[in-house]
């Protein structure tokens, strides 16, 4: 597997630059032969197909959902880090890439995260001309506030809906590309393989998921905007019909996957309630500026009422703990932290799994029209679900499957080792490492579609003629036939189990041995544990209707199957990465006092996996992470 | 909780619908009431039925795509609130709850609670956004904007795009999301110089797409699930007035 990165010559800050200049143009008269299809229209999908069709390509963009503006980037809450400095507090485009670097426990590339910071301020100004309403102070002048794991005030954002508006801006692009007739939307259409002809990406094939319908698209280039692989824990904060399915079958077709096992769990979402629940809740990280996490002193105290447990019998571990970052500890820390209290038996609420944010100190501060100007809408949603007051008693939280730094590995041009299949967003594994920061996943999405891809994908499109491939050829049948037996395959499974069933199975498994914390005897159990639910489903699956219709089950049904195949990398991935490192925690590497062990002469590096065939194990390769830039250290919030 | 379903079925677009009853026992008042559907289609599946099919994605209240009139109500009877907010604990045990699918002529039904809304796109595309290329913005803060106005805009951009309005209209009037997102951008310094524009093309392409007329009776603002105002009914029929005698007289 040529895992060749592509990072340009010369110093850190002048890489982007220079890669800029040295990349290929395409000639605008050529650019209207070129056919180029996306797959995903949220922040990365959106904003890509957006500018390459202002840029003269021909695009088709396809979306599970029924409208483009539905992508989960919409439910990001907290905010996008820009670079500003214009709180004039210290913040730098070098400062964002050290506190990106490092935040993601320097497991990530250092020239695709300095790209990253130096394109955040252009986010802000493409997202202010577009409308976006961000926060105003009274001057008129963009609003910021801190957020999670960083010390200065770089997150722009509005109210509690920034991915929403966010998206809604892209979306606003779209829809003008739309209706100039220059992309092409597929709404309600789900990617169900990936053409390969001669090693490179030429199309794809959807399913319609109103009619069943299954059909060949042909391109010469192809974006996978496809999001995260979080559901496969079942439970987490993504959408229901979020799913792994058109990434894993690029890695079936070559595509080489990176890092699986680096997984975010979200320390402020909503506790689970019980076995119905379908998904979690996530309470923006924001809150944690006002808020304090604390739990019971004594496990006696724990079914008690909070306003029943005095000052001093509380326990505001992260301030106890990190005192220098306290509540804003980073996303993993707190989360583990989290896990640790309520291990303890100190967890309050149902089950015991849960700690408090409190909000009583900041409401006898600024007063609760503050708090309710800041979070009204959060607070709301909460008593929505629970049916409690937070304004009157501490919101309970637990940390939650949230985001996935892992992904299909890609180059500097967000190439990934198929020719022509690119990869953006949360798809891709590049720039987030082992953990990613807060607001940082709507800048990077952004990044990779507005500012990265019209200029890296020139680099390939040069070496190719246009065209495409004929979708009557061999390629395309083959690759339909294969989708189609699939599919039939699966429609014809009548045994007594419904998907939801292994899907719910899948994720306990996930969750108990592969969540916040593993070791090595827990993941083998996991691993064994998959390839036996994979041989139930293949024998007792029930789905009902058939597949030239509209057929949730169906939908499902394939989504789940990738689900369990997936599972079972991530859990060989997290197994062979001998160390502790950002989300990844494994047990048996951490210091006396519990903090994570890194292991840089050994695994400085992406893990990269090559599909080997069906029941094959498959291969891992390397790629070195190279840091000339920055020091490893160790990584403390103390 | 043990509730009394009657949930329309409908087999596609072409076919007639019908309602069928459902008894569903054990349902905790924590679910929501997607979750109370997922615990439905399980119960027909182990009876070896068809599930129902339902649109809904995030589950957190603001992608907008679930959508269901419930016992006669958008999104059901709780205020401000999408289905997928909407929790059990509103209801109590022993209810019987009508599910049907959001109801007008321009969104049509796919199946049985799943309708089409691909007209509200076909809104946005005439005129939803502001003509900028990507790379040619000035500095953010290069225009400033009232906190005041910007505050406006935000109310308005919190549109989610379910169609609550149009399906609570008895004209099954699309004007508060037209509003609301002509009112978002014409609020704003940014969205000036296609003012005129936006709302003509934008109420143009509402008409075109078959949605009834606005008779001002805001119930689309009482089932809104974001609060829309209907202030910016108000102001759509102002501007599109303005750019209407505008364009008569230029």
């Amino acid at each position: 597997m040529n895992l060749d990165s592509k990072i340009p010559e010369g110093p850190l800050s002048d890489k982007w630059e220079n890669h800029r200049f040295s990349s290929k143009l395409v000639n605008p008269a050529n650019k209207r032969k070129f056919k180029i299809i996306v797959v995903g229209s949220g922040l990365a999908g959106g904003s890509a197909a957006a500018t390459l069709g202002e840029l003269g390509y021909n695009v088709d963009c396809f979306c599970y959902q029924d409208t483009p503006r539905r992508a989960h980037s919409i439910a990001a809450q907290g905010g996008i880090n820009g670079a500003k400095n214009y709180q004039n507090d210290g913040d730098s485009v070098h400062r964002l890439f050290y506190d990106t670097i490092k935040g993601g426990d320097f497991r990530s590339r250092e020239a695709n995260v300095h790209r990253l910071a130096q394109n955040s301020v252009n986010i802000i100004d493409q997202c202010v001309a577009q409308g976006v309403p961000f926060a105003r102070e009274y001057g008129g002048l963009l609003a910021n506030r801190s957020f999670g794991g960083a010390q200065v005030s770089r997150t722009f954002y509005a109210r509690g809906q920034t991915g929403q508006q966010l998206l809604l801006g892209a979306y606003s692009s779209l829809s003008r590309q739309i209706a100039s007739g220059q992309v092409k939307m597929h709404v309600r259409q789900e990617m169900l393989d990936l053409i390969v002809v001669d090693g490179h990406a030429k199309g794809i094939i959807t399913r319609n998921l109103s009619t069943g319908e299954l059909k060949v698209w042909t391109a010469d280039a192809v974006l996978l905007c496809t999001g995260g692989y979080g559901n496969v824990y079942y439970k987490s904060t993504n959408a229901i019909g979020c799913n792994v399915t058109a990434n894993f079958r690029a890695y079936r077709r070559g595509a080489g996957f990176a890092n699986p096992c680096f997984t975010q769990i979200h320390p402020t979402c909503i506790p689970v309630s019980g076995d119905h629940q379908s998904k979690l809740t996530l309470m923006s990280e924001s809150l944690r500026n006002d808020g304090r996490v604390w739990v019971p002193k004594n496990v006696e105290d724990c079914g008690k009422a909070p306003s029943e447990i005095p000052e001093d019998a509380r326990d505001y571990y992260l301030e106890r703990k990190y005192p220098s970052f306290g509540n804003l500890a980073p996303r993993d820390i707190s989360s583990r932290s989290a896990k640790e209290a309520c291990d303890e038996g100190r967890g309050v609420g149902p089950g015991g799994r849960g700690v408090y944010l409190d909000f009583e100190d900041s409401i006898n501060r600024l007063g609760e029209n503050v708090i309710r100007e800041r979070y009204g809408n959060l607070f709301e949603m909460y008593e929505r679900i629970t049916g409690e007051n937070a304004y009157q008693r501490p919101m309970r939280i637990y940390p939650a499957i949230h985001y996935t730094m892992g992904g299909l590995w890609v180059d500097y041009n967000l190439m990934s080792t198929i020719p022509g299949c690119f990869v953006l967003g949360e798809a891709n594994f590049s720039d987030h490492g082992a953990n990613r920061l807060g607001a940082s996943a709507l800048m990077q999405g952004l990044s990779d579609g507005y500012f990265v891809i019209p200029y890296t994908i020139g680099n390939y499109l040069t070496t190719i003629s246009p065209g495409g491939i004929d979708p009557d050829g061999e390629a395309a049948r083959q690759t339909m036939e294969s989708v189609k037996e699939r599919v039939s395959q699966l429609v014809s499974a009548k045994g007594k189990r419904s998907s939801r069933s292994y899907h719910k199975e899948l994720g306990q498994i996930m969750w108990d041995y592969a969540g916040m914390a593993r070791n090595e005897p827990g993941l083998k159990k996991a691993i064994g544990q998959i390839q036996d639910l994979r041989d139930d489903f293949n024998k007792n699956l029930l789905v009902t209707g058939t597949g030239e219709e509209y057929n949730m089950e169906l939908e499902r049904s394939g989504r789940v199957r990738d689900f369990i195949d997936f599972g079972e990398l991530l859990c060989r991935d997290a197994l062979d990465r001998n160390e502790s490192c950002g989300g990844h925690f494994r047990e048996e590497f951490q210091t006396e006092d519990g903090e994570a062990t890194r292991n840089d002469e050994d695994f400085a590096h992406a893990a990269v996996w090559e599909y080997k065939g069906e029941g094959e194990i498959p291969a891992r390769h390397e790629e070195d992470l190279k840091f000339e830039e920055v020091k490893l250290a160790v990584r403390s919030y103390k | 909780m043990k509730l009394f379903l009657k949930v329309w079925k409908q087999d596609g677009p072409q076919t007639e619908g019908r309602f069928e009853s459902h008894v569903l026992d054990g349902v905790s008042e924590d679910s929501s009431f997607l979750e109370m559907l997922d615990q439905l289609n399980e119960q027909l599946l182990e009876e070896g039925k068809e599930p129902v099919a339902f649109d809904h994605d995030c589950r957190e209240g603001i992608c907008g795509t679930c959508s269901l009139n419930i016992n006669g109500f958008a999104h059901g009877p709780e205020n401000s609130t999408t289905t997928c907010q909407l929790h059990m604990r509103k209801f109590e045990d022993g209810d019987t709850i009508t599910i049907e699918p959001f109801r007008a002529k321009a969104f049509p039904v796919i199946r049985d609670l799943v309708v089409d809304r691909s007209a509200f796109d076909k809104i946005i595309q005439a005129g939803g956004y502001i003509t900028v290329r990507t790379g040619s913005a000035p500095d953010g803060n290069a225009l400033p904007v009232p906190k005041e106005d910007a505050d406006l805009a935000m109310d308005a951009a919190q549109c989610i795009g379910c169609g609550a309005c149009v399906a609570s209209c008895k004209n099954a009037s699309a004007m508060l999301f037209t509003s609301a997102k002509a009112g978002h951008l014409n609020m704003l310094p940014q969205g000036q110089a296609e003012k005129d524009s936006r709302v003509l093309n934008m109420v143009a392409a509402m008409d075109e797409a078959g949605f009834g007329n606005c008779r001002n009776y805001g119930e689309c603002s009482a089932a809104c699930p974001k609060d829309i105002s209907l202030d910016y009914i108000a102001k759509l029929n102002r501007d599109y007035a303005k750019a209407k005698i505008k364009k008569v007289f230029s």
